[in-house]
């Protein structure tokens, strides 16, 4: 009932817009102003190394850097594909740098 | 001494012409010798909303392919003693600025005694507005409180840090403002606007002013006269105190807080 929607607490829209920001703010300064211009170059390397024992799909794999708090997380996910014997194993690590 | 100045954001529509306009004018005013040039190549405005735009003859373009000399290209203004006004040209040419002949005028400009050299970017990372920036010594990040401003503010704050002759020769960093326009603390109060301490935190740059939403700002647009000029407005004030602040005075803050008004004034305002 609008009537009652009046009183009704709407998140504030500000504090969405700040929380938002924050984040996409925080991840495009990790690219661009201090981030290491490595992560193609160890990307081609990795792939280089798992390719001589898996045959892997580029489009399945990422390489993320995110800080969070003090320290900055290196985030390697590589999906491997389908091949029998099942499951389909799913190879992730996490480094701390 | 001259200073290169940069009007930048990134972002279109947010105020950089505005500021251009009202910054070099209330410069000037104080008697110093202030030239404001337009980066838009192709969409040039500056002429227009500072009222000049029937003087135009010869523009930057003329003057970096030796068309024209400088002195013929710049605008006096009529209004204030001190203010000259480079317009850009309307050539569709993208590749019309260089950073050899942007250096040459900017170089000329300084010989010829100008103390501060505004530069009016375009809105975008590309060419014209990292030509406009490639020769500061200072910026003016101009931000919206609102989310795709500050996000290109963000962005242009990482291309000022990169992408300059400064940053290229290793020389010390460029010094940059934030100037928040169009705010309105009623909105802020409502939690319906970002506050100028969220902007802040989130950019990290140091306040310069606040300019608060008014139509003081399309009403000077359409006259043709930079607000500053008509004191009795608050977005006069606000670009005078920046002014001030600018050039080394202490000056509160103001426009920030929304202004109290007596029951009076709510029931008949």
């Amino acid at each position: 009932m609008a009537f009652f929607d009046y009183f009704k607490r709407a998140p504030k829209s500000a504090s969405l817009a700040k929380d938002r920001l924050s984040i996409i703010v925080a991840r495009e300064r990790t690219g661009t102003r201090s981030g290491p211009d490595y992560l193609p170059a160890l990307q081609q390397e990795l792939l280089a190394v798992i390719a001589r024992y898996e045959t892997i799909d580029l489009a399945n794999v990422t390489v993320n850097l995110d800080k969070s708090g003090g320290c900055e997380v290196l985030e390697l996910n590589i999906v491997l594909p389908d091949t029998p014997p099942p499951p389909p194993p799913r190879l992730s690590a996490t480094v701390s740098a | 001494m001259s200073k290169v100045v940069v009007i930048t954001s990134g972002k279109g529509g947010v105020g950089k012409t505005t500021t251009s306009a009202n910054i070099a004018t209330g410069i000037a005013q104080q008697g110093k010798k202030t030239v404001a040039i337009d980066f838009d190549v192709g969409l040039r405005n500056l002429d227009l909303v500072m009222g000049c735009e029937r003087r135009v003859v010869y523009d930057f373009v003329n003057v970096i392919r030796n068309e024209a000399k400088l002195q013929q290209a710049l605008i006096r203004d009529k209004r204030v003693e001190n203010l000259y006004i480079l317009p850009a040209s309307q050539t569709r040419d993208k590749d019309a600025l260089d950073p050899e002949g942007v250096g040459r005028i900017i170089e000329e400009l300084k010989q010829m005694g100008f103390e501060y050299i505004i530069c009016d970017s375009p809105a975008g990372i590309e060419k014209g507005a990292q030509m406009a920036m490639y020769f500061a010594d200072e910026a003016i990040v101009v931000t919206n409180p609102e989310v795709s401003s500050v996000r290109d503010s963000d962005r242009v704050l990482g291309l000022l840090a990169a992408k300059t002759s400064r940053a290229e020769l290793g020389g010390p960093a460029i010094r940059t403002h934030l100037l928040l326009t169009r705010y309105s603390p009623l909105m802020v109060k409502r939690g319906e606007m970002l506050s100028v301490g969220d902007v802040l935190e989130l950019l990290g740059i140091p306040l310069l002013g606040v300019i608060p939403e008014s139509k003081a700002v399309l009403q000077s647009s359409n006259k043709g006269s930079p607000a500053i000029l008509d004191e009795t407005t608050d977005v006069a004030q606000a670009y005078l105190d920046v002014v001030f602040r600018y050039l080394g005075q202490e000056r509160q803050h103001r426009f920030i807080e929304e202004e109290k008004r007596s029951i009076f004034g709510r029931l008949f305002g």
